[in-house]
């Protein structure tokens, strides 16, 4: 089977620590979506729940309150794969739940 | 693109690689390659690595499988470039297209076994409602499909769930027809290295 464990521990750590613009606490509001102020709350929750509904508005919003580019595409990024790490990890749960009852093999611990 | 940086940021050799790309193509740079290689380090290089394993690392699933689950993935996302980029590799992958549009018209009754089916229907209702339960993976195992599988399908489906956002967000041009052609070919060929 593929194994992605220590690449996702890579790139997550890339987002939140990496060399950047955006603070490390900005970076983690944004991974958890959570904590934001506006104009960057409404494009971060857009980003995280529904990414087809950001518009040029919602980024001009953002350059308009004084963010630079660089540090809206290092929010975006953290958000997209806090979300998707969210999702990833709801799922393996699931998973987990459903092997200890139905007698599969338990997962071997990440 | 919406931001200017991830258009024309990059460093001068990457703008150099994106000429050869041009000359050699005559295709514009597609949005996904700008973003990926806009400042590396941070994103675009932790990334292919991630989507290499996801997409041709060992499992049990194909080529083919695991870019239908992508593209399927995508289309629930509404990423429009994203379906039809991965849903023209899972063609060349399975060489069948019919196959390929069949499943993301209508995963119910479209010709692919039971297993990718079950795991495919997972992966859509994880993806809509950003949730999935014990009995959704139950209905799965159900179908034939062993957990390492299932672990399989969802890092595919994390994979997408990553991208599909970098796509919206950053609004990536849907681009020509001849270039979603080329697109698929390359990441077919050539892979996320």
């Amino acid at each position: 089977m593929s194994d992605i464990t220590q690449a996702h521990k890579t790139l997550v750590a890339r987002a939140l620590d990496g060399d950047g613009r955006a603070s490390p606490a900005q970076r983690r509001a944004a991974f958890d979506n959570a904590g934001l102020a506006e104009p960057l709350r409404t494009l971060i929750d857009k980003v995280v729940k529904h990414a087809y509904t950001v518009t040029d508005e919602d980024i001009a919003s953002a350059k308009a309150a004084g963010l630079g580019e660089d540090h809206i595409f290092e929010l975006a990024v953290c958000a997209a794969i806090g979300q998707a790490t969210r999702q990833y990890d709801i799922a393996l749960a699931a998973l987990e739940a459903a092997t200890e009852r139905s007698g599969h093999a338990p997962r071997n611990p990440r | 693109m919406r931001l200017a940086i991830l258009d024309s940021g990059h460093r001068v050799p990457m703008k150099g690689k994106f000429a050869v790309i041009r000359t050699v193509s005559r295709l514009p740079v597609p949005d996904a390659v700008k973003t990926n290689r806009y400042r590396p380090d941070f994103y675009g290089t932790p990334m292919g690595v991630l989507t290499q394993e996801a997409m041709r690392g060992p499992s049990a699933w194909s080529v083919g499988d695991r870019e239908l689950m992508g593209a399927s993935v995508s289309q629930i996302n509404k990423c429009e470039v994203c379906t039809k980029t991965h849903a023209g590799v899972a063609a060349l992958a399975y060489q069948d297209e019919a196959k390929v549009s069949a499943a993301l018209v209508d995963l119910e009754t479209a010709p692919i076994q039971e297993p990718l089916r079950a795991t495919m229907r997972m992966l859509r209702k994880l993806t809509r409602d950003h949730a999935v339960n014990a009995d959704d993976m139950r209905a799965v195992l159900a179908a034939g499909v062993s957990r390492e599988q299932i672990e399989d399908a969802l890092a595919v489906c994390f994979t997408f769930n990553v991208v599909d956002r970098m796509s919206r967000t950053f609004g990536w041009v849907v681009p020509s027809a001849k270039a979603f052609e080329a697109g698929s070919r390359f990441l077919f060929t050539r892979g996320y290295h």
